[in-house]
């Protein structure tokens, strides 16, 4: 276990360098966080729908496709250079590829949403201070959720003939409950609503990301094996 | 696995009659909703489509958890036959699917007075319909048999574990669409009369489904045989 932690951390840490290197999905990802988050203040008559209304959906929307626009990156790198076949060669554990895509792949989802984050309170004047902590514990819940699915899926994806259609088609229904769970979660938090009202919706997500994380680390190896 | 041909039409014929007496007990079940089973007090005739709607969710969502608990043993057995079936078998729930999705409508129109509402359980089983046509889309995009039956097999163990989580989402986002009437904790808060036709709809609607998957079944092993064939005739 030690030694499949050790590679998986690698792992992650060559993807973090690589990624810190070309910044192409880094940089993808953000402009296109902003744009999201700018079209929907345009988008807005200020007169008929207050920001209040508006911002939940509009801070998951940017998340949610943020992550998308990262994912969709996550695989196709390993198969530019094959590197994927060498991965395979390596004496790890499968289960250990898959963590490592993981931890970088949620690095790379934490810094666009740590970026979109703060654009999100100036865009829609909204001082996210008094709720902080669990506006990060839903986003970290919801987070790992849909990213543990996406990087499995993924994985399969890049290997099909319509790959960048296909990480979107699979992973919607996944980033559903997610999504809607940390909507719901949002919108009370942003409405001043105690914690104790959406202790439903938290342990929901908690349960998701047990779930999703465990089969996903199970199942990778079907994936991964010729 | 080398099916013989004539074999897979056998099979495919056999399908084809238990789809054949299916749709005739559908009739019957029409019949039997419209003349037999008392009318709803405030929905009156409207709710007859209950007897269609609700067995072809129920049925869309067994298929979707026989698709899973298949390809599970696929992953753990590699028979290529459970793959098969798995396929077959999500085909056919894509259409008790759509019918869900379509009576639901219509039924909705004239009780909630709009046609679609965004509720977390209507939401959910949209998205599980996408899982589906998704698998289904997958396995056309995969050329290399292995690899479509391990990638497929994945995506439908994730999709079926998704499944508690749809239901479980109707408890905390309390909306229009009625809580569940027959399977919930408690007793079936319905009438027998309407209980005992529902559940003949629903017990015809797997008698169609055994039909459907039974016919595509075969026409796969058609399939198989004829692609093995082919790989003779160009080896020779």
């Amino acid at each position: 276990m030690g030694n499949g932690l050790r590679a998986a951390l690698a792992l992650a840490a060559r993807d973090v360098r690589a990624e810190l290197r070309s910044r192409t999905a880094l940089t993808s990802a953000l402009v296109f966080a902003a744009l999201v988050l700018v079209v929907f203040n345009f988008a807005r008559d200020p007169t008929r729908l207050g920001v209040a209304d508006l911002a939940p959906s509009a801070l998951w929307i940017t998340f949610a496709f943020g992550a998308m626009t990262t994912l969709n990156r996550a695989f196709a790198i390993e198969k530019e250079h094959g590197a994927l076949d060498l991965l395979r060669l390596a004496p790890m554990p499968r289960e250990a590829i898959y963590a490592g895509k993981l931890l970088a792949n949620l690095a790379f989802v934490g810094v666009v949403e740590a970026v979109a984050l703060p654009l999100f309170v100036v865009f829609f004047n909204r001082p996210v201070w008094h709720v902080l902590g669990p506006l990060l514990l839903v986003t970290a819940l919801a987070t790992i959720g849909f990213v543990a699915v996406g990087t499995l899926l993924s994985a399969m994806a890049v290997r099909t003939r319509f790959a960048e259609l296909m990480l979107p088609l699979l992973l919607l229904p996944f980033m559903l409950p997610p999504v809607i769970g940390a909507v719901q979660v949002t919108a009370r938090l942003f409405a001043d609503r105690p914690l104790s009202e959406v202790s439903g919706w938290l342990r929901l997500l908690a349960v998701y990301d047990v779930v999703f994380v465990t089969i996903s680390v199970l199942i990778f190896p079907a994936v991964a094996d010729e | 696995m080398i099916p013989d041909r004539a074999r897979g039409l056998a099979v495919a014929r056999r399908g084809q009659w238990i789809a054949g007496l299916g749709l005739v007990l559908l009739a019957g079940v029409y019949i039997m909703a419209q003349r037999f089973t008392p009318m709803e007090v405030s929905q009156g005739l409207a709710q007859k489509i209950f007897y269609l709607h609700v067995p072809a969710a129920w049925t869309s969502l067994l298929v979707f958890s026989i698709v899973g608990i298949t390809s599970a043993l696929y992953l753990w057995l590699r028979d290529e036959r459970l793959d098969l079936f798995a396929a077959s078998s999500a085909e056919v729930g894509v259409v008790f699917s759509i019918i869900m999705l379509t009576t639901g409508p219509l039924w909705a129109k004239p009780i909630w007075g709009t046609w679609w509402q965004w509720d977390a359980r209507l939401t959910l089983t949209l998205f599980l319909f996408f899982l589906f046509v998704g698998y289904l889309s997958l396995r056309a995009a995969v050329p290399d048999a292995g690899e479509r039956a391990r990638y497929s097999a994945v995506v439908a163990i994730l999709g079926f574990l998704l499944v508690p989580f749809v239901h479980l989402s109707v408890y905390l986002f309390r909306t229009i669409h009625p809580m569940p009437v027959v399977l919930k904790p408690s007793a079936p808060s319905l009438p027998d009369s309407m209980l005992r036709t529902l559940l003949i709809a629903f017990v015809v609607d797997l008698v169609l489904y055994i039909g459907f998957v039974t016919a595509r079944y075969g026409l796969g092993l058609v399939a198989h045989a004829r692609a093995a064939e082919l790989e003779d005739r160009t080896d020779a």
